[in-house]
């Protein structure tokens, strides 16, 4: 029997979930993953592995969870549209499946436009939906997309993104309704700098019988400093930072800024912890990921059972003694 | 030349329901690669061209999708707006471009027929299908039919 998500277990056994992003290295070296997987593992859940977000390229995000799971970690494998067709994109979940990979997150990606290779050729064969589709089918039906048949079909808790900060409000629930009938079982929603716009879309949510339906955790991160906070507003797609997120940092002196940063994430995990139907958080502390263990100490979320973490240290050393050239 | 027709789009779901009441009867003669279809490529092009700005991707959705060719999504998005619109409404990728996705949403609202079309599933484009007639391709039911996998 195929061993199940470790995230899947958490969320349904009513735990406040915590997961962290990893931000992929520009290395080959397996080492690089490892160091900061370390400082995620034993305050997460599970650990994100992006899919060259921001169109950037990094390394990728089966070969980071491929090195994850070869260290007992407990990945969430990202996948994007943006870079692979149909063909691509199942082969590479199955793939994963046979890595140990648990947790996959359909994603459509951001524009090569806004990337490190504007030049590049956009995909977008499927979009977040129709990816989602395609992986449930192989989970539960054992076929690709064609219709052909899977000799083993792979075994994924399927999840998507929400973005409930940005236009068409009304629209975005619904969106919602539509990742789950395509067969969503959790959600990460993007950065939240808004809890009152938050909340406003998880009435809506529990409106609709969602929130029963899918686990919905939620993105927040620390800013680092005001003009952080403004670069990201004005150059990271998707992410809405109101006016008084920016003046209150503005408000401190700049050396005082990354600890003020830190303090309104932790103030955003506890009030969005009280909503009704969020299910967990998930951290996304870019460049700062020290900060990450930090943070949710501090919102009241330690300790975690050592989930993303388990045999964790053993993991390791079987992990490098792997990637270690074979010697004759 | 764009026609502003885009703007009254219960008026185009109806043009749209009757040219297909229209069409029925001849669905018989209604087949890829012939003559027939050169002819209903040429007039796709020009009409559909001129009000949607489409792409000929054969595949059309338009009335699934609040009368709005999501061919000109910039990610060819085909089950609603991506998580990049901005704040002011406009497009991730084209800053001045107002979002594909929002005015398709505005308009499915006002569309009696086929409005709540607009919140199912659609399927992944098939791309053997590009150039063809997407009129010819409906009535084949090639177009409307979901991917082997999602059968039920």
């Amino acid at each position: 029997m195929i061993p199940t998500s470790r995230l899947e277990r958490v969320l349904k056994s009513g735990r406040f979930a915590v997961t962290g992003e990893l931000n992929p290295p520009d290395s080959a070296d397996p080492e690089s993953v490892f160091e900061r997987a370390l400082v995620l593992a034993e305050v997460c859940d599970g650990i994100n592995a992006t899919d060259a977000s921001g169109a950037h390229v990094h390394m990728s995000s089966v070969g980071v969870c491929a090195l994850l799971t070869r260290a007992g970690y407990e990945p969430v494998m990202q996948v994007s549209c943006r870079d692979r067709n149909r063909i691509a994109l199942q082969g590479d979940l199955l793939g994963a499946a046979a890595m140990g990979v648990r947790n996959v997150l359909c994603l459509t990606g951001d524009g090569v436009e806004t990337g490190d290779h504007p030049d590049a050729k956009p995909v977008f064969d499927l979009d977040s939906i129709s990816l989602l589709k395609t992986a449930r089918s192989m989970c539960d039906r054992s076929r690709f997309l064609s219709g052909r048949q899977l000799e083993v079909a792979p075994r994924f808790f399927l999840g998507a993104a929400s973005n409930p900060f940005v236009p068409p409000f009304d629209f975005r629930p619904l969106r919602l309704a539509k990742k789950v009938e395509a067969g969503a079982e959790f959600i990460q929603t993007q950065y939240c700098f808004d809890v009152p716009r938050l909340e406003k879309f998880m009435r809506t949510v529990r409106d609709l019988g969602l929130a029963e339906k899918v686990y919905i955790l939620v993105g927040v991160g620390p800013l680092r400093s005001a003009r952080a906070g403004e670069w990201i507003r004005n150059n990271v797609p998707g992410v809405h930072i109101p006016d008084a997120v920016i003046s209150r940092l503005k408000g401190v002196p700049p050396e005082k800024q990354v600890e003020e940063g830190k303090r309104l994430c932790v103030e955003i995990i506890q009030q969005v912890r009280e909503t009704p139907g969020v299910c967990g958080v998930h951290v996304m502390a870019y460049r700062q990921e020290e900060l990450v263990a930090e943070i949710i100490d501090e919102a009241g979320l330690l300790p975690r059972g050592g989930y993303g973490s388990m045999g964790a240290d053993q993991g390791r050393r079987l992990a490098r003694m792997s990637t270690q050239p074979k010697t004759l | 030349m764009r026609i502003g027709l885009q703007a009254y789009p219960r008026f185009l779901e109806l043009a749209y329901q009757l040219s297909r009441r229209l069409l029925l009867p001849f669905s018989r003669w209604m087949v890829p690669g012939g003559w027939i279809e050169k002819i209903f490529v040429v007039l796709e092009k020009g009409a559909k061209g001129a009000i949607f700005d489409c792409r000929m991707c054969g595949d059309c959705v338009l009335h699934s999708t609040g009368m709005t060719c999501p061919m000109t999504c910039p990610k060819n998005m085909r089950n609603g707006p991506c998580g990049g619109v901005r704040q002011n409404g406009n497009c991730e990728i084209i800053p001045e471009m107002k979002c594909v996705w929002m005015q398709a949403w505005d308009r499915s609202k006002v569309m009696r027929v086929y409005g709540d079309d607009f919140l199912g599933i659609l399927p992944p484009r098939k791309g053997q299908l590009q150039d063809g007639s997407a009129w010819i391709n409906d009535f084949t039911g090639i177009a409307v039919q979901d991917p082997a996998s999602w059968l039920e």
